[in-house]
C-alpha cells in the first residue's frame, strides 16, 4: 500500500521511529536481552517460508522480533551511446516485525521505503493461525504466491542488484493484496509438499492502459484503492503447490487469475468481464558437489484485451530468468569467518506481446533479452557486496533494431 | 574482539575486486552510438541551449503515451505520436489509418459520420467507427517527420516558382501548389502569398495541412482523440470539450518537429551512388523530387536561409488512375498527391520493422515496386526506369537507399 509522505507525516514519523529502534537494537546485538535468530538453512524450508525465514532480532521475555534490510547501489549506464552518467540509488529500506500472539497465532509485517522515502508500502501484514502443519489460516495484506521471487524478494538473498525482469517487469513483484487464504506443508522422508491458496483483491484496467504502452501487470501496483476494494468486484485467486526433494531441490507451480476490469458500476454494464490468468513455474536447486546454486522462474500470462483496442497491448506474454551462482572461495577473509566470494550470471528474457500483427501477419516485437555477469562478496550470509554488469537488448513493438543498454552496478544489501 | 587486518591473500582478493570495479566501469563497456547518418532522430545542429531545452520537452511529449485517464479516445487510431512515427520515421501497416468521405473538391460529405478520419480503435467498452457504406476512402501510413522545419520554412514564392500547373514547359510535369483554406488558428508565414483567400498548404499526403501546428493539433485530435485549444471537438461526440493537451505541449511538439534534423545521406561518395544520382536526374525523377530547396526567414535561426536536399517540390501532382483512390482532401484532385520527400528513404526499414512499406498506404514492399507504381505525370519517368539496363536500375536503387 503506497502512502505518500506529504499526506501522512505522522505515520512517517512512526515508521522512522520504528526504524531507529531497529537500528539501535541491531547495535546492541551483544546485549543478552537481544539475540539474532538466524535464517533456517535446513533442507526442510520451502520458498513459501521466505517471509518468516529471515534473520530477525528477537528479545528475551518478549514474543516480538524485529529486522529489516537495506539496499543501496551505484549505477553507471548508457543506451546506444548516450550515457546516463553515474547515479547513486537508495533502492529500498525494509523493516519487518513479527510477534507471536499465542503459540499458534503469529503476526508479521513488512514495511518498505523505496527510492529514499518517495514511496512507502506495506508489503506484508498478516495474521497466521496454525490449525495443523498442513492447514494454516492467513489473513491480511499478503504476498500473492505467484512464482518464487514475489515472496522471496529480500535483497540480501540475491547476488544481483537488479531484480529479475520476469519478476518486476512482467509479473508485478512485489505484488501484495488484501485477502485471506490457507497454506500448509507436509513431510515424508526427504520429500516436502507445500501449498498456498488465497483470495484477494487484484488487478484493474491499468494492466492494458498504462504509460508503459504495453500490457503490464506491474501497472496495477499504482492502484492504492486495491487495499480497500476490488476494482472488478471479483476476487483474484492465487494458488501454488511446491514440491521439494531435499537431495535435489524445489519446484513450484503457481497460478493467479481473475476478472481484472470494472465491468459494471451502479448496476450498469460498462464492458464484458475480462480475465487475466498467470501461470508460473519456479525452480531452486543446488548441485552439492560444486555448491552451484541455480534459481529460475518462467511465467506465462494471458490477458483478455478487447479486439477493438490497440494491439499495442498484447494478450499473451511470457518471460523467464535463470540465475547461476557459484561460490569460488569460502574461508576467512579480512577476519570475517566464512566469508564467501561468488561468481554468478543471470539470463533474462521477456516477451510482452506474443503474436503477429493483424495487418501484416509478421511477428510482434516488444522483447527484452539481458545477460548479467556478476561478482559478489559476502562477509557474512546476511550482507552482500555486488558488482554486476548488465547488457540488454530491447526491441520495440515493430521489431526495429534493438536498443542496446549496458549498466555497471555496484551495490550493498544487508539485513540488520 | 576485533583483530587488525593482515595483508594476506584475502586482501588481494578484495583489492582485485575493487580495482576491477573501478577500471572496468568506463564508457568503453557501454554500447556505441550508431553513426549520426544512420539515425533519423536528433536535433538540428546549432540550436541554442534554450532551443535544445524546448526540443527535449517536445521530444518527451512526442513519446508521451496517452491513457484513458489522459484523454485517449474514446475512439482513436494510435495512443502516442511515436506509434505512427517510430524513431521519427515512417509508419508501418500496424498503424495504417483510413480517411473517407470526400470524392471531389467540393468538401467532405461524411462529416456527420465521423469523417475525415476513421478511428478504428476504441477504448474498452466503446465501439470503434465503421466505414459508412458508399463512402470513398483511402488508406494511409504516416510519413517520417524529420527535417520538417526546413520544409516549413520554404517560401511560398519558391514553391510557386517551382510549379507549372499548365505544363508550359511541355515536360509532362504540371505540379501545382495546394491553394487551400486554412484554420483560424494558423499563423501565416512571413511573406505568405494569398490566392483568393487561400494559402499554400504543404504537409500531409494531399498537402492538406498548412503548417506544423495545423498538422500536429489535427493529429492529436484525429489520431489520438485528444482535444486541444486548436481542435476542441471530440471525434466521437462532435462536442466541444476542455483541452486534453495543453497549448504549451502542442507548441513544444511543433517546435520539436521543426527542429528535428534533416536526414543525412550515407555513402554519397560511393561510385555506384554517384552514378545512381545521375540516373535519377536523367530519367527526370528530379522534376518532382527536387533535390535542393532553400529556406527563407525562420524565427529559428538555424533554419533561416539554408539550402537543403529533401527530394520534393511540395507540390501536388497527378499520379494517374493506379494511385487514384477516389478520395481527396482540400482542393486536391483524387489522383493528386503531394510529392513526398525522399530523404531518409534508405532508413525507412529501420522504423518499419525491417521491411519497406512505401507509397501513401505502404502497398510497395520495395523501392523498385514503388517506382513501378508511379503513373500520371510520373508515368514517363517510370517508363524510362523500366527501359534502363539492370546495372543502372541498381545504381538508382543504391542512390535512393543512400538518402
Amino acid at each position: 500500500m503506497k502512502i505518500y509522505t506529504s499526506i501522512y507525516p505522522k505515520q512517517l514519523h512512526l515508521v522512522i521511529l520504528l526504524f531507529l529502534t531497529v537500528i539501535t537494537l541491531s547495535a546492541q546485538e551483544t546485549d543478552p536481552v537481544v539475540r539474532r535468530v538466524q535464517t533456517d538453512t535446513s533442507e526442510t524450508v520451502l520458498n513459501m517460508d521466505a517471509t518468516y525465514n529471515r534473520p530477525f532480532l528477537a528479545f528475551k521475555k518478549t514474543t516480538v522480533a524485529l529486522g529489516g534490510y537495506l539496499e543501496v547501489n551505484s549505477i553507471y549506464s548508457g543506451e546506444d551511446g548516450v550515457s546516463e552518467g553515474l547515479s547513486f540509488q537508495a533502492r529500498r529500506l525494509t523493516i519487518f516485525m513479527s510477534a507471536s500472539i499465542t503459540k499458534r497465532i503469529k503476526f508479521l509485517s513488512e514495511i518498505e521505503f523505496e527510492d529514499g522515502a518517495k514511496e512507502i508500502a506495506i508489503e506484508f501484514a498478516a495474521l497466521d493461525v496454525a490449525l495443523h502443519p498442513a492447514l494454516n489460516f492467513r489473513g491480511g495484506i499478503i504476498l500473492n504466491p505467484i512464482g518464487a521471487f514475489n515472496q522471496n524478494h529480500d535483497g540480501p538473498k540475491w547476488e544481483f542488484v537488479e531484480r529479475p525482469d520476469v519478476a518486476v517487469n512482467l509479473l508485478p513483484a512485489t505484488w501484495s493484496n488484501v485477502g485471506f487464504g490457507l497454506y500448509g506443508r507436509s513431510f515424508k522422508e526427504n520429500w516436502i509438499f507445500g501449498y498456498e491458496v488465497y483470495l484477494t483483491n487484484g488487478f484493474d484496467n491499468s494492466i492494458i492502459d498504462n504509460e508503459e504502452n504495453k500490457t503490464f501487470l506491474p501497472a496495477a501496483k499504482e492502484n492504492e484503492e486495491r487495499f480497500e476494494e476490488s476494482n472488478s468486484g471479483k476476487a483474484l485467486l492465487t494458488g501454488k503447490i511446491a514440491i521439494k526433494y531435499s537431495k535435489i531441490g524445489e519446484i513450484g507451480f503457481s497460478y493467479m487469475g481473475g476478472v481484472y476490469n470494472k465491468f459494471e458500476e451502479d448496476g450498469l454494464t460498462l464492458d464484458e468481464k475480462r480475465r487475466v490468468d498467470v501461470f508460473a513455474i519456479d525452480i531452486n536447486t543446488t548441485i552439492k558437489k560444486t555448491r552451484t546454486n541455480i534459481v529460475g522462474e518462467v511465467a506465462f500470462i494471458n490477458v483478455d484485451v478487447p479486439d477493438t483496442f490497440t494491439q499495442q497491448y498484447g494478450s499473451k506474454q511470457w518471460g523467464v530468468f535463470v540465475d547461476v551462482v557459484q561460490p569460488i572461495l569460502t574461508r576467512k577473509i579480512l577476519n570475517w569467518e566464512n566469508a564467501t566470494l561468488n561468481v554468478a550470471a543471470r539470463f533474462d528474457y521477456v516477451d510482452w506481446n506474443v503474436g503477429t500483427f493483424n495487418e501484416t501477419n509478421t511477428e510482434i516485437g516488444e522483447q527484452l533479452v539481458a545477460i548479467t555477469p556478476a561478482i559478489s562478496f559476502r562477509p557474512s550470509p546476511q550482507t552482500v557486496f555486488r558488482l554486476n554488469y548488465r547488457y540488454q537488448w530491447q526491441k520495440d513493438i515493430l521489431n526495429n533494431p534493438a536498443a542496446k543498454t549496458a549498466s555497471w552496478l555496484f551495490g550493498i544489501s544487508t539485513y540488520f | 574482539m576485533y583483530k587488525p587486518i593482515k595483508m594476506k591473500n584475502s586482501i588481494h582478493l578484495i583489492g582485485a575486486f575493487i580495482v576491477l570495479a573501478l577500471t572496468v566501469a568506463c564508457e568503453r563497456t557501454l554500447p556505441y552510438a550508431p553513426a549520426e547518418n544512420e539515425l533519423l532522430d536528433g536535433p538540428i545542429d546549432g540550436l541554442t541551449t534554450e532551443e535544445q531545452a524546448m526540443f527535449l520537452r517536445g521530444d518527451e511529449a512526442f513519446s508521451d503515451v496517452f491513457t484513458i485517464a489522459k484523454g485517449l479516445g474514446p475512439i482513436f487510431v494510435a495512443n502516442q505520436c511515436s506509434s505512427c512515427h517510430p524513431g521519427d520515421g515512417k509508419g508501418s501497416p500496424f498503424v495504417r489509418f483510413t480517411r473517407f468521405g470526400q470524392p471531389d473538391t467540393l468538401g467532405n460529405q461524411y462529416l456527420d459520420f465521423g469523417a475525415p478520419q476513421l478511428q478504428h480503435k476504441a477504448i474498452p467498452g466503446f465501439l470503434p467507427e465503421r466505414l459508412p457504406l458508399g463512402a470513398t476512402f483511402t488508406d494511409l501510413i504516416a510519413p517520417a517527420v524529420t527535417g520538417l522545419g526546413f520544409l516549413d520554412a520554404v517560401s511560398d514564392a519558391d514553391l510557386i516558382a517551382l510549379s507549372d500547373p499548365n505544363d508550359l514547359d511541355g515536360d509532362g510535369i504540371s505540379g501545382r501548389p495546394h491553394w487551400n483554406t486554412i484554420p483560424e488558428y494558423a499563423v501565416l508565414r512571413p511573406n505568405s502569398i494569398s490566392n483568393n483567400g487561400r494559402y499554400i498548404s504543404r504537409f500531409g499526403k494531399k498537402g492538406n495541412a498548412y503548417d506544423l501546428l495545423h498538422q500536429t493539433s489535427g493529429a492529436y485530435n484525429q489520431d489520438i482523440g485528444i482535444t486541444s485549444l486548436f481542435e476542441p471537438f471530440d471525434p466521437l461526440t462532435g462536442l466541444e470539450e476542455d483541452p486534453e493537451v495543453s497549448t504549451q505541449t502542442v507548441n513544444d511538439v511543433v517546435f520539436y518537429l521543426k527542429t528535428l534534423k534533416a536526414p543525412i545521406q550515407r555513402n554519397e561518395n560511393d561510385p555506384e551512388v554517384i552514378a545512381g544520382k545521375l540516373v535519377f536526374a536523367q530519367i527526370q525523377c528530379a522534376s518532382c523530387h527536387r533535390p535542393t530547396l532553400q529556406t527563407g526567414f525562420s524565427p529559428i535561426d538555424v533554419l533561416s536561409n539554408k539550402e537543403f536536399h529533401p527530394y520534393t517540390d511540395l507540390l501536388l501532382h497527378d499520379m494517374g488512375p493506379g494511385l487514384d483512390d477516389d478520395y481527396t482532401e482540400g482542393f486536391a484532385l483524387t489522383s493528386e498527391w503531394r510529392t513526398p520527400p525522399l530523404w531518409g528513404l534508405g532508413l525507412s526499414k529501420d522504423a518499419q520493422g525491417g521491411d519497406y512499406f512505401l507509397m501513401h498506404d505502404g502497398r510497395a514492399l520495395s523501392i523498385e515496386e514503388a517506382i513501378i507504381l508511379h503513373g500520371g505525370e510520373a508515368g514517363e519517368a517510370k517508363n524510362r526506369y523500366t527501359l534502363l539496363p539492370e546495372i543502372e536500375r541498381q545504381q538508382l536503387i543504391k542512390f535512393l537507399e543512400s538518402l
